[in-house]
C-alpha cells in the first residue's frame, strides 16, 4: 500500500527516468516530498518552469529518450506552457507532470487553479486528468509510450493535490503490459508503396533527397547515409534534420529552405524525383506551395499520416517508421542497382555537375571586414567550428545567430544540434543545452545566443551554478533584434519598429554575478584566441560576449512573397 | 462538399473536447454535431457534419485518427448511407391556422407531440434537407423555436463502424 505521490515516484522509476526538472509548489508538494525520499531520481530545481521544459527537451533531442517535468498548478503549469508547445511542434517526447488543486475545489477559481488540461490540449499529444491513486501507474505507463512511440510528442499527467495525499494508502502494481485499442502507431511500411518507390528512385534524371527531424527521431540516420551513398543521390537536410546525413560530405548540399544554400534550393527545385523522408513540407522549407519542386514526382516517408499530403501532395506516400522503411528499400535498391539503366549514371553525373556549379558559387562565403576590425557574425561560429573540431553539442535560439550556427557549423552527426525549429522559442537555448549538459556530462556543450534571446532564459545562469553546468555560451552580440531588424530593413524600408535594445546589461558582470565567466570580444583580432580559452575551460560556464557587425542579414534567403524555392536574396540587393 | 463524419470515442471525459477542439484550432467547421454513448458503455459515437474539399476532409480524418481516444471512424459520405436528423419546432398557431399549420405538418409527417392554446410542437425527422424543406414551407406562421438533434447516419447494408 502506498500514497499517490510514493506511487508516481515508483512509476517514474519503472520507466528508468534518471532526471526530473522542475519547480515546487502548493499543488506537487507531497509529490516533492516522495521525491526527497528516494534516490534514483535526480531532480533539477531551475529558476523558471518555462526552463525546465526546455531542459527536458535538450535532455530528449540528446538523447532520444523522454524528457520529465515537474510542475506545480496554475503559473506553474501556464509557465511550462511554452515548453510543452516548442516540444510539440518539433515532435519530441516529454512527460510533463502538474499539479492541480484539490478535487473539490477544481471548478471553483480557487488559489493557483488552472484548467492545464484545457490550456495544453492544442499542444500536446495527448493528456491525462488523474481522478484516483490507482490510476497512476497506468497512466504512467501509457504516457511514456505515447510520448516516445509513432510520432513523439509531449503528454500532460495533471494530478490534483489530495490524490498524492500522503495519510491515503492504496494498493500498487505497476502494469507489465500495455493495450490501447485506439493507439496502434506504424510499425512498418506497405511493402508495395516501397517496391513503386525503388522503380521511381532508379528512373530518376535529377533525383533529390530531403531528409528533415524525422530521420533523428526515428533513428533512421545510418540507413540514410547507406542509402545516399548507394544511390550516389545529392541530399539536403532540414533546419531539424542537421546531422542526420554528415554536413561535411560532398553528397551533401547544405540546409534548405528560407535561408537554405544556393545549391540546396535549386537542386529541390530543378530535380526530377523528390525523396522526402521524416520531413513535413513546412513553410519555411517550400517557399509558395504552388511553385514547389514543379517537375518533381514526390514520394514522402513518414510515420505521421497526417503530414502525408498536409501542403504538398506525394505522389508515393509511405507510411512507416523511417529506419523500417529506409532498411527495406536499401534491400530493394540492392537487388536492382547493378540493371540501373546504361545511361543513368550518365544522367547522374550531368546532373551533378549541374549541382557543382550551383555550389561553387559559393552562397555563404563570408564578406569580411575590410577595415580588419568588425567581427562578423559567421565568422564566430567559424571559430567556434574550428576548435571545437565540429565535435561539439550546439544549442541554439532563435534569430540570425541561428541561421548562422546552422548555416556555418556542419554537423557530421546526429542530435549534436539542438534548436527550436517549429515554434522558434526564443530563450530555448540556454535550458535546452543544460538538459544536454546533465545527459552527457563529458560533451562540450555550446549554447550559441544572441543578445535578445539570452535575456528570455538569462535566470537560469543561476541554475547552471547551482549544478555546475560547465556550458559555454556564445552570444553574437549585435545590440539588436536581428532578424526582425532584417526583415525591417527588407521589407519596411529600414524603419526599426522596438527592434534596437538600448540597454543591454553588461553581461561579463552579470555572469561574474552569477559565479561564472565572462569574457568580451570586440575585435576580431581577439576572436580566435577568446573562443580557444573559453573552451578550454572545462570546469565552469563561459559566456563569451562577442559584439557582432549590427548590419549583417542572413543570406541567402526566399524572395517572399510568391517566390519558388530558387527565388533567393544571395547579399543586400543581389538576388539569383 | 458536405460530409458526413462518424466516429467511435472512448467514453471518457476530455474526448469530446478534443474533437472539438481539433476542429476549432485547425480551422475547420462543424455544421452540427451529435454524440451519445452507444450499446457498449466504453464507447460513444460522434457524427458531425462539415463542409470541406477532398483535400480538407482528408486532413480532417487523419487528424481525427491521430486523437488517442479516437478508435475508429469513417465518412459515411464516401458510400451509401441513411441519415436521419430530429426536429421539435414550436409554431404560434390559433383560430384557422391550426388546421393549416396541422395539414402541412400531415404532409411532412410530423408528428404533434404537445398542444396548447396557441401552440402546436411539432416533431419531425428526417434528412436536413427536408427539415430545412419543412421550417421553410411553415415560415407564413411565426415559429416560437426550434431544435434539431444534428445529424446521425449509418452506411447502407453489411458496412459497419464498429469494433
Amino acid at each position: 500500500m502506498l500514497s499517490g505521490a510514493d506511487i508516481l515516484i515508483r512509476s517514474l522509476q519503472e520507466e528508468n527516468v534518471e532526471h526530473v526538472f522542475g519547480y515546487p509548489g502548493g499543488a506537487v508538494l507531497h509529490i516533492y516530498d516522495a521525491l526527497f525520499k528516494q534516490n534514483r531520481i535526480n531532480h533539477f530545481l531551475v529558476r523558471h518552469e518555462q526552463a525546465a521544459t526546455h531542459m527536458a527537451d535538450g535532455y530528449a533531442r540528446a538523447t532520444g529518450r523522454a524528457g520529465c517535468v515537474l510542475v506545480t498548478s496554475g503559473p506553474g503549469a501556464t509557465n511550462a506552457i511554452t515548453g510543452i508547445a516548442t516540444a510539440y511542434m518539433d515532435s519530441i517526447p516529454m512527460v510533463v507532470i502538474s499539479g492541480q488543486v484539490q478535487s473539490h475545489l477544481i471548478g471553483t477559481d480557487s488559489f493557483q487553479e488552472t484548467d492545464m488540461i484545457g490550456i495544453s490540449r492544442p499542444i500536446v499529444k495527448h493528456s491525462f486528468m488523474i481522478k484516483a491513486a490507482t490510476e497512476i501507474p497506468s497512466a504512467v505507463k501509457k504516457a511514456f509510450y505515447i510520448a516516445t512511440s509513432g510520432r513523439p510528442g509531449p503528454v500532460v499527467i495533471d494530478i490534483p493535490k489530495d490524490i498524492t495525499n500522503p495519510s491515503d494508502l492504496v494498493p500498487y502494481e505497476y502494469p507489465k503490459d500495455l493495450k490501447m485499442r485506439s493507439y496502434m502507431p506504424a510499425t512498418k511500411g506497405h511493402s508495395g508503396q516501397i517496391k513503386k518507390a525503388v522503380n521511381m528512385i532508379m528512373a530518376a534524371q535529377r533525383p533529390m533527397i530531403y531528409a528533415g527531424g524525422g530521420v533523428i527521431q526515428g533513428n533512421g540516420c545510418e540507413k540514410l547515409v547507406e542509402l545516399t551513398r548507394t544511390l550516389g543521390f545529392p541530399i539536403t537536410n532540414t533546419l531539424m534534420g542537421l546531422g542526420a546525413y554528415p554536413g561535411t560530405d560532398k553528397q551533401f548540399l547544405g540546409m534548405l529552405g528560407m535561408h537554405g544554400t544556393l545549391e540546396a534550393n535549386n537542386a529541390m527545385h530543378h530535380c526530377d524525383l523528390l525523396l522526402a523522408i521524416g520531413a513535413r513540407f513546412d513553410d519555411r522549407i517550400t517557399n509558395t506551395v504552388s511553385k514547389f519542386c514543379p517537375q518533381a514526382k514526390i514520394i514522402h516517408v513518414d510515420v505521421d499520416p497526417a503530414s502525408i499530403s498536409k501542403t504538398v501532395i506525394a505522389d508515393v506516400p509511405i507510411v512507416g517508421p523511417v529506419e523500417w522503411v529506409l532498411s527495406e528499400m536499401i534491400d530493394i535498391v540492392g537487388q536492382v542497382i547493378d540493371q540501373r539503366a546504361r545511361g543513368h549514371a550518365e544522367m547522374l553525373a550531368s546532373w551533378w555537375e549541374q549541382i557543382e556549379v550551383w555550389r561553387s558559387q559559393n552562397c555563404l562565403e563570408v564578406k569580411t571586414d575590410t577595415t580588419g576590425a568588425i567581427i562578423k557574425p559567421q565568422q564566430v561560429i567559424q571559430a567556434l567550428y574550428k576548435f571545437t573540431k565540429g565535435d561539439a553539442v550546439v544549442t541554439s535560439d532563435v534569430g540570425q545567430h541561428q541561421m548562422f550556427a546552422a548555416l556555418y557549423y556542419p554537423f557530421d552527426k546526429p542530435r549534436k544540434w539542438i534548436n527550436s525549429g517549429g515554434l522558434g522559442t526564443m530563450g530555448f537555448g540556454l535550458p535546452s543545452a543544460m538538459g544536454v549538459q546533465i545527459a552527457f556530462p563529458e560533451e562540450q556543450v555550446v549554447c550559441v545566443t544572441g543578445e535578445g534571446s539570452i535575456q528570455m532564459n538569462i535566470q537560469e545562469l543561476s541554475t547552471c551554478a547551482q549544478y555546475g553546468l560547465p556550458i559555454k555560451i556564445i552570444n553574437l552580440n549585435n545590440r539588436a533584434l536581428g532578424m526582425v531588424k532584417q526583415w525591417q530593413d527588407m521589407q519596411y524600408e529600414g524603419r526599426h519598429s522596438h527592434s534596437y535594445m538600448e540597454s543591454l546589461p553588461n553581461f561579463v558582470a552579470l555572469v561574474e554575478a552569477y559565479g561564472h565567466v565572462g569574457k568580451q570580444v570586440t575585435n576580431i583580432d581577439e576572436l580566435d584566441s577568446a573562443m580557444e580559452e573559453a573552451l578550454a575551460i572545462k570546469d565552469k560556464l563561459v559566456f563569451l560576449d562577442v559584439l557582432v557587425d549590427p548590419e549583417e542579414h542572413v543570406y541567402p534567403m526566399h524572395v517572399a512573397p510568391d517566390g519558388s524555392m530558387r527565388d533567393m536574396w544571395l547579399s543586400k540587393g543581389v538576388r539569383t | 462538399m458536405r460530409r458526413i463524419i462518424s466516429v467511435l470515442l472512448e467514453n471518457e471525459s476530455g474526448a469530446l473536447s478534443r474533437v472539438i477542439g481539433l476542429f476549432a484550432q485547425r480551422g475547420y467547421n462543424i455544421e452540427t454535431l451529435t454524440v451519445a454513448p452507444t450499446d457498449d458503455d466504453t464507447l460513444s459515437r460522434l457524427t458531425l457534419t462539415t463542409i470541406a474539399s477532398d483535400e480538407q476532409s482528408e486532413q480532417i480524418i487523419k487528424q481525427l485518427n491521430k486523437l488517442i481516444e479516437v478508435v475508429r471512424l469513417v465518412d459515411l459520405t464516401d458510400g451509401e448511407y441513411v441519415e436521419r436528423e430530429l426536429m421539435l419546432i414550436k409554431v404560434k398557431a390559433t383560430g384557422s391556422q391550426r388546421a393549416e399549420v396541422k395539414r402541412t405538418s400531415d404532409i411532412f409527417r410530423g408528428q404533434i407531440v404537445d398542444v396548447s392554446a396557441a401552440n402546436y410542437t411539432i416533431q419531425l425527422t428526417g434528412t436536413s434537407r427536408k427539415l430545412d424543406a419543412f421550417v421553410n414551407a411553415i415560415s407564413e406562421f411565426t415559429v416560437t423555436e426550434v431544435v434539431r438533434s444534428g445529424v446521425s447516419g449509418l452506411s447502407r447494408g453489411e458496412k459497419a463502424l464498429a469494433l
